[in-house]
């Protein structure tokens, strides 16, 4: 579980983010939606520590998260796996390399061992015998898997995902948001995803925090977003005819 | 001015923190060193061969007296050789060739959030990146100068039997009259001085790169300017202070 308090990040006199409270349970898919602009990706940011909160604190099960040092954060990155938005897999590194890159540093694994776990997590993303290709030789789709069998190489428990479906088709966004729900399940995860993808909001999102204008303005799940009365959140998720139309038939 | 010197002190205190693991850093040493001392063999070789006989061509023009013998000109080839032209041009395209290649793929990390992830695996990423960079570049530029001199004054005599404009005889004699063992003792620490300049200024213009492929490519021509500046006031320096 993740327990975000009263998070406030400035950048000089630009207020990102305004205060956001929010608890993210174990097990479940937490989504992260709102407009461009309203503070989604530096919320993440803001718990995984890439960018320091001006004020609030990140709770990690008991742990204050915001108050520690580099080195206190190590045991708690390593439990820690991120899917980004271009996926960021290691350039100079093939599949194989980019996923036994976490078990080298932090195991004491021999290299057959971190073999067969590189194969099971690319078995597990059905991206099989992929093992010594570059980034640059993969699509968009193969890069965001490969970035999720890195994630997962330690088995962590919790997992950060930044617009799993930007740049992606259809049909490879719902096998993404798929592979994440049956992943979340199957290593019990803090899962946070941050999207505007509302395929991913009504297919996998079990808890959804709505930001707007750096503040939350709303909070539940799939189920209760298509009734709401929110003006805000109703202008996000129906903004297009296809959706009003979808909207109008609940 | 002195916020970014600040910064340059803070990450390059960062960069030697103590590895995570000193075998995955060693690997990383190992593959920088093959990338800046053998990448660079050729270029420091057909600069060095060059320099060397262009050097002692113009020496031996210029020592037209015939109150001066002209195995002089080997020496002055030699001294020049060893205490400027190997030492700071092979830095100064060392700069070009080594440093615009740790900006751009360290800055090419950054915008591309390799960076990023590397420090949500909690791995120290200035330490991963950069210290290696700069080990490499301390050992392996020392090497590469040596080879310059000894290509360098290669290329005089190559010089002097192609165009004669000194006997060959007398070019060797003034190579081997009078060596100071203090010239090469002032060439090594130049070039340690340079390439630890060359890895950390580069490096540093990477690692604060922020935007896109324009920026990669301005942090790069950054880091080779800044770079070539600070070689030039450490050849000063060192050379002042030596001799």
């Amino acid at each position: 579980m993740i327990n975000i308090k009263d998070i406030y990040k400035t950048f000089g006199d630009n207020d990102v983010l305004k205060g956001i409270s929010a608890t993210f349970k174990t097990g479940k898919n937490n989504l992260i939606i709102g407009g461009s602009g309203s503070g989604k990706t530096t919320l993440l940011k803001c718990i995984v520590g890439l960018h320091e909160p001006t004020k609030g604190q990140v709770f990690f099960e008991d742990e204050n998260f915001t108050e520690m040092d580099f080195e206190q954060r190590v045991p708690i990155r390593t439990q820690i796996g991120m899917l980004f938005q271009n996926s960021a897999l290691f350039d100079s590194m093939t599949v194989e390399e980019n996923i036994m890159f976490p078990l080298n540093l932090f195991t004491d694994q021999s290299m057959a061992e971190k073999r067969d776990r590189a194969n099971f997590c690319l078995e597990r993303v059905n991206l099989k015998d992929r093992n010594k290709l570059y980034p640059s030789e993969l699509s968009g789709g193969m890069k965001k898997r490969v970035g999720i069998a890195r994630a997962i190489s330690m088995q962590p428990k919790y997992l950060f995902v930044d617009e799993p479906n930007s740049g992606l088709d259809p049909k490879t966004s719902i096998l993404i948001d798929e592979l994440i729900a049956e992943l979340t399940v199957e290593y019990d995860m803090t899962t946070v995803i941050v999207t505007h993808d509302m395929n991913s909001v009504m297919g996998i999102g079990d808890h959804i925090i709505f930001l707007h204008q750096g503040q939350k303005n709303w909070e539940g799940t799939n189920k209760e977003i298509a009734h709401t009365d929110n003006k805000e959140l109703n202008d996000f998720v129906f903004a297009s005819k296809f959706m009003q139309a979808a909207k109008e038939k609940l | 001015m002195f916020e970014s010197l600040g910064k340059y002190i803070l990450l390059l205190r960062l960069s030697f923190k103590k590895p995570e693991k000193s075998s995955v850093y060693w690997k990383e040493i190992m593959r920088e060193m093959v990338s800046v001392g053998v990448g660079s063999l050729g270029i420091i070789s057909i600069i060095s061969i060059f320099i060397g006989a262009a050097t002692t061509i113009q020496v031996a023009f210029q020592l037209s007296s015939p109150l001066v013998p002209l195995s002089i000109a080997g020496k002055i080839s030699r001294d020049s050789n060893i205490l400027e032209f190997s030492p700071t041009i092979s830095a100064l395209v060392l700069a070009g060739r080594v440093g615009s290649n740790f900006a751009s793929q360290i800055g090419t990390m950054r915008v591309t959030e390799q960076i990023d992830a590397l420090e949500i695996m909690g791995v120290n990423a200035p330490g991963y990146l950069i210290s290696p960079k700069i080990i490499a570049s301390i050992t392996m530029i020392p090497l590469l100068v040596i080879i310059s001199i000894a290509l360098g004054i290669t290329g005089g005599y190559i010089a002097c039997v192609v165009t004669g404009s000194i006997s060959p005889a007398d070019y060797l004699m003034g190579v081997n009259d009078g060596f100071d063992p203090l010239t090469i003792k002032v060439a090594l620490v130049k070039a340690f001085v340079f390439g630890f300049l060359i890895a950390s200024i580069c490096s540093y213009q990477g690692f604060y790169t922020s935007g896109g492929a324009l920026e990669v490519g301005q942090s790069a021509t950054q880091g080779v300017v800044f770079s070539c500046v600070w070689i030039l006031f450490a050849d000063l320096i060192i050379t002042s202070l030596m001799l």
